[in-house]
């Protein structure tokens, strides 16, 4: 059932968020300490679990699936409400500040890639990328589900 | 008669305000693939130019209101806040989860640690020299432009923390947005130089850039295969960031201007 998956989605990201705060507190820090992060591995543990045990069906996959499709939405309506007139009025001290560290850091990127071998990449990686970004056909695991055909 | 049509309209906005967000951003989604596909011939991705478009009427909308929400502070679009607020945002980035192949994020481990802490010094240290050039010279003020050069939350809370005043606390903020803001534009146009075409990589971007929204939006535009493994390491940076800010960085920016 496509609700199961979205409840999962909902159950790891509240115990996620829980535990991410209850970190903070026990740091004494007035922040969430990793929560979405530990979210994130509890639905990687849960979906290994399931698949697993052969209970990872379409359905639920499509539940979880859906809310990865909406990910790129989620992130222009996030862009659309940034308060880019108080980016852009920030001053000399700001954009110094914000290019710096931004260059800086992006060198550091280009450094840290090149350390150990190269990787040729996945089809695991690719078929990711195809959900994200909201069009990949449905792959066969589980029970088919006609139902669902084409609702993606 | 227009006017009646067009309040009718307003109120429908108004009243499924989570509707008429999703059938804007749908709209604009469209538009941008559209722009990518013809008049890009396909070099720009599709959803950089959503972001961008994005970020730009954002800007329009928050020089219409003098609000701090971008287009969600029209009441017509307010449901864009709901969508893109933070709630939504966490509960897709943690559904991309689904999609992380774990051997691969498994194997970079060790390096989004190594990026995590690097993400954290780096931008302070640029944040604070800045401050220091600027003529700022006590400790608190220093720490807290330092800390909102990590990102736009890190800033606020170690500024609280350490009793910053509120004009430094308001630059502070500025900086963390608009690092963030460049992160999401600047990612698209600079991954190929940078390496950023692997989930290893990605992991170490996570990691360095931490601004989970700068990260969510720069990946998103750049290649969506490598969303999760950035995001896994981003989310941890701003909880390091306030953990360290008002802690061992003030203390030793304190312990280095007296």
């Amino acid at each position: 059932m496509i609700v199961l998956g979205v409840a999962l989605l909902a159950g790891c990201t509240l115990i996620g968020v829980y535990l991410g705060d209850l970190l903070g507190v026990l740091l004494g820090v007035k922040a969430n300490v990793g929560g979405v992060g530990i979210a994130m591995i509890l639905l990687i543990a849960a979906r290994l679990w399931l698949s697993r045990r052969g209970r990872l069906t379409k359905g639920v996959q499509f539940g979880v699936e859906f809310w990865a499709g909406m990910y790129i939405p989620i992130v222009v309506a996030m862009a659309a409400q940034q308060n880019v007139v108080a980016a852009m009025s920030g001053g000399p001290i700001v954009l110094i500040a914000a290019t710096g560290s931004l260059v800086l850091c992006f060198g550091a990127v280009a450094l840290l890639s090149r350390i150990g071998r190269q990787d040729p990449g996945s089809a695991a990686v690719e078929h990711g990328g195809s959900v994200i970004e909201g069009d990949a056909e449905p792959v066969a695991v589980g029970r088919p589900a006609a139902s669902l055909a084409g609702k993606e | 008669m227009d006017h009646t049509i067009w309040h009718g309209i307003e109120h429908v906005f108004v009243e499924q305000s989570l509707v008429a967000a999703f059938a804007v951003i749908g709209a604009l989604i469209l538009v941008s693939n559209y722009a990518a596909k013809h008049l890009t011939n396909g070099r720009v991705h599709g959803s950089a130019i959503a972001i961008v478009l994005g970020l730009v009427l954002a800007y329009v909308g928050g020089l219409h209101t003098g609000g701090k929400k971008g287009l969600a502070d029209i009441p017509a679009l307010a449901g864009i806040g709901l969508m893109g607020g933070a709630m939504l945002r966490d509960f897709a980035i943690v559904a991309t989860a689904f999609e992380v192949d774990v051997v691969e994020a498994r194997r970079a481990g060790l390096l989004g640690v190594l990026a995590l802490a690097l993400g954290t010094i780096l931008p302070f240290i640029v944040g604070t020299l800045t401050a220091v050039a600027f003529g700022y010279h006590d400790a608190v003020s220093i720490t807290t432009i330092g800390a909102g050069a990590i990102t736009y939350i890190v800033g606020p809370v170690t500024g609280a923390a350490i009793g910053a005043d509120s004009t430094v606390m308001a630059l502070s903020i500025a900086t963390g947005v608009t690092k963030a803001v460049m992160v999401m534009v600047g990612t698209p146009l600079v991954a190929r130089l940078i390496g950023l075409d692997n989930p290893r990589s990605a992991m170490a971007y996570g990691g360095l850039m931490g601004t989970v929204s700068g990260v969510a939006g720069g990946l998103a535009a750049t290649d969506p295969k490598l969303v999760p493994y950035g995001a896994l390491t981003a989310t941890f940076h701003t909880g390091i960031g306030c953990l360290v800010g008002p802690s061992i960085l003030f203390l030793a920016v304190r312990a280095l201007v007296g």
